[in-house]
């Protein structure tokens, strides 16, 4: 039978809706302008989608899914909201297991879509089949394989509520092809319900009112704030309750910025790198109050010497991080600003710590961070302490990891959360020129320095190709010491310097590599020229790579050697 | 020290693997596991007997149990007034001659006779730990050719004591 025209048109315009346009409907609903996808054989139907819809999103393609990955999470960590990262099946799946990994670990939303092979194929081993869902349970907060279509939105839905409730964290979702691409109703219900899942947002007035009596009858207080600040966003409540009480403030690696670097109740970061005050105001003090930390073995050295006469009192959103590492007398199970919020309501008058402030800042004068930059050449320290005072601490820092990383946390004091992108748990190279992309996206008026080794950002230097296309004023700062700087440091210090396979015999042209994507590209060799040409590199309208050459043989000191213990530092001062 | 775990669960795909995932993750011993599904549609309900140091570790697996999305509630009932069992194939070499010998060993033990053949011989036992592992003792120097054990499952009793007359708590395990 021939159709009429009429018939015709009708077929032609009212194509039938897919699991794929679902998957688009739902990310519409819930409010994802930025994507960050690789397209590939399984997830073909998603990105036919996504064509239909791409005045909706700002698509970022990475040139390899590690990049996407670690590009979300900079996008995460600056914007709050959850990093969205659409992968195919098998390879493209596998290469964002690493990123996953380190999502997890510093508690980072995401929510990743995976491809996955027909249905009818699952199990077979079919091209590029990988049991993704088996492989990333340990690494993800939660994951879905989607098994019908009439699930989709709701699984949608659920995923984006558990990556941003509670202990935020990765959830991925696996989506066969067959279901991206098959026909479906123009509407399923998105209702769900998680008996299993009901985070304790709003903590207990009785332990807070155990912290209170703690705290009146405490002599030398401290408080360690973590990135569990950052994400309940109270860091102005912390700040204010410390200057209401007085209390000095020791920051975790990944909770720098929740309170301002210059503020004088800062101490510093404690841990392996941290301040000398910082540490021995956590060794000396009675009364340790964690608010969003997880007693990380980083921060805390050997844990036999950790806070050994403190009443550990520890508020967190995830139940499981209290008494995991350090014995803790006073938990709190809640999300830091509702607890902050309940500490400001009970508790008022507070002693006089004025003995312990001028007790701990007395380490502090005494001990202050410090570096000998020579008169010829440069040092990664006096790089990134330049990099601090050109941007007056107000510039979003991301970082790889190693010694600029410990550098970058030790010198540049920054002023506001949601300004400092690193990757703290599973230390991640190649994590921060990617990241730094994530971070401008997320603010693109502000700037955005990627601080990076030589080594990292070889692991991910293709995503160059991004700055130009998309126009991204990232500045990235090499601090280039041809070698793998903490590995080396850590051979000289506990392996008879024997520096196996840590430092690189031949580099690549940098300033040449980023001539290549059309990025300017700029090599630094005297401390004189770095000064001089830093002002105008970091306003340049435009992406700059600059190859910073530093001593080879600095060490990040001051430090506490493994085994060691919190007052054990070494190399606290020249 | 061995703790017995319950937890129920939604029916979700996987689950299973989530939560063995877990333990093994954190290093935790599974002495044994027992699945089945419980009185309300959709959820399940899983025993373990697992092999922890200290009361700080078992705290730990309970609290990583409790944050997955699909686990309802987790508990510990090792301390609690509960009835245990678990259930025990056992097949052993046998003889006509044997047969009634072998009767008279377990009838003690409620265990029956659940199949026979020319020269063997299955039986069946339920009960606690304990209680079958003394069987299957008893019936080794018969020879045993198979066992087949569920693992422990188990649920509170009805009535637990007041915690005042709880001096020595009822302890399946220890």
């Amino acid at each position: 039978m021939v159709k009429s025209k009429e018939e015709h048109q009708k077929t032609v315009t009212h194509a039938p809706k897919t699991g794929a346009d679902l998957l688009i409907e739902s990310l519409i609903v819930a409010d994802v302008k930025t994507l960050f996808g690789y397209p590939g054989g399984a997830v073909l139907p998603i990105f036919d989608a996504l064509y239909k819809k791409k005045h909706l999103f700002n698509q970022v393609l990475a040139r390899h899914e590690q990049g996407s990955i670690h590009a979300a999470e900079g996008y995460a960590r600056v914007s709050g909201k959850p990093g969205v990262v659409i992968a195919t099946s098998g390879p493209g799946a596998t290469n964002l297991v690493t990123g996953i990994a380190d999502a997890m670990i510093d508690s980072l939303p995401l929510v990743v879509f995976t491809g996955q092979v027909n249905q009818t194929v699952i199990g077979t081993d079919a091209f590029q089949e990988a049991d993704i869902i088996g492989i990333t349970t340990p690494i993800t907060k939660h994951n879905y394989q989607v098994r019908k279509i009439s699930d989709l939105p709701r699984i949608v839905k659920e995923a984006f509520h558990i990556a941003t409730t509670g202990r935020p964290g990765p959830v991925l979702i696996d989506i066969p092809k067959d279901i991206a691409a098959n026909p479906c109703a123009d509407h399923y219900p998105d209702d769900f319900h998680l008996p299993g899942y009901q985070p304790t947002v709003k903590p207990n007035p009785l332990q807070v009112k155990k912290l209170k009596e703690a705290l009146l009858s405490s002599n030398k207080p401290v408080i360690l704030a973590g990135a569990g600040v950052q994400f309940a966003q109270a860091s102005e409540e912390l700040i204010a309750f410390a200057e209401q009480h007085q209390i000095p403030v020791v920051n975790t690696l990944l909770g720098l910025g929740t309170f301002p670097g210059e503020h004088e109740l800062f101490l510093g970061m404690g841990g392996m790198h941290g301040t000398y005050a910082a540490n021995m105001a956590i060794y000396e003090t009675d009364l340790l109050i964690n608010i969003g930390a997880r007693f990380d073995d980083r921060l805390t050295g050997n844990l036999d010497h950790f806070a050994p006469s403190a009443i550990v009192a520890h508020i967190d959103i995830d139940p499981a991080e209290i008494g995991k590492n350090v014995n803790t007398h006073i938990p709190v199970v809640g999300d830091a600003k509702y607890a902050l919020k309940e500490m400001k309501k009970q508790i008022n008058q507070t002693p006089d710590f004025g003995n312990w402030r001028q007790h701990v800042y007395q380490y502090k004068q005494d001990y202050p961070l410090w570096y000998k930059q020579p008169e010829q050449a440069m040092i990664g320290q006096w790089v990134i302490d330049k990099v601090y005072q050109e941007t007056k601490g107000e510039a979003i820092v991301s970082t790889d990891v190693g010694q600029h990383q410990m550098w970058s946390a030790q010198y540049y004091k920054f002023k506001k959360p949601n300004r400092w992108v690193t990757s703290g748990g599973l230390g991640t190279m190649g994590f921060g020129f990617p990241s730094a992309i994530g971070a401008q996206l997320a603010a693109p008026d502000d700037l955005v320095i990627a601080i990076v080794g030589d080594g990292g950002f070889q692991m991910t230097l293709q995503e160059l190709s991004i700055l130009q296309e998309r126009n991204l004023p990232v500045k990235v700062i090499i601090v280039n010491n041809a070698a793998l700087g903490m590995v080396r440091q850590w051979q000289e210090k506990f392996y008879s310097e024997r520096y196996s396979e840590s430092i690189f015999s031949i580099q690549p042209d940098f300033v040449k590599l980023a001539e290549a994507y059309e990025v300017r590209g700029v090599k630094i060799e005297s401390p004189n020229d770095f000064e001089q040409q830093l002002p105008d590199l970091l306003a340049h309208d435009g992406p700059v790579l600059i190859d910073a050459r530093v001593l080879q043989q600095e060490n990040v000191y001051p430090m506490i050697a493994p085994g060691k213990g919190i007052h054990e530092m070494i190399g606290v001062k020249p | 020290m061995k703790r017995i775990i319950t937890a129920k669960v939604s029916n979700r795909s996987g689950v299973l693997n989530r939560i063995t995932g877990l333990l093994q993750k954190r290093q935790f011993n599974i002495e044994s596991i027992s699945v089945g599904r419980t009185e309300h549609e959709g959820t399940s309900r899983i025993t373990f007997v697992v092999d922890v140091e200290d009361y700080q570790k078992l705290e730990q697996v309970t609290k990583q149990l409790n944050k997955q999305i699909d686990v309802l509630k987790v508990s510990d009932i090792t301390d609690k007034a509960i009835v245990a069992r678990e259930l025990a194939l056992i097949k052993i070499t046998s003889n006509a001659q044997l047969r009634s010998e072998i009767q008279g060993i377990i009838e003690p033990f409620r265990a029956s006779v659940i199949d026979v053949s020319k020269d063997t011989l299955s039986i069946q036992v339920t009960g606690k730990s304990e209680k079958v592992e003394a069987l299957i003792d008893l019936l080794r120097p018969y020879g045993i050719k198979d066992i087949a054990r569920t693992g422990v499952t188990a649920f509170l009793r009805g009535q637990q004591p007041q915690a005042s007359q709880d001096a020595t708590p009822f302890s399946l395990l220890r």
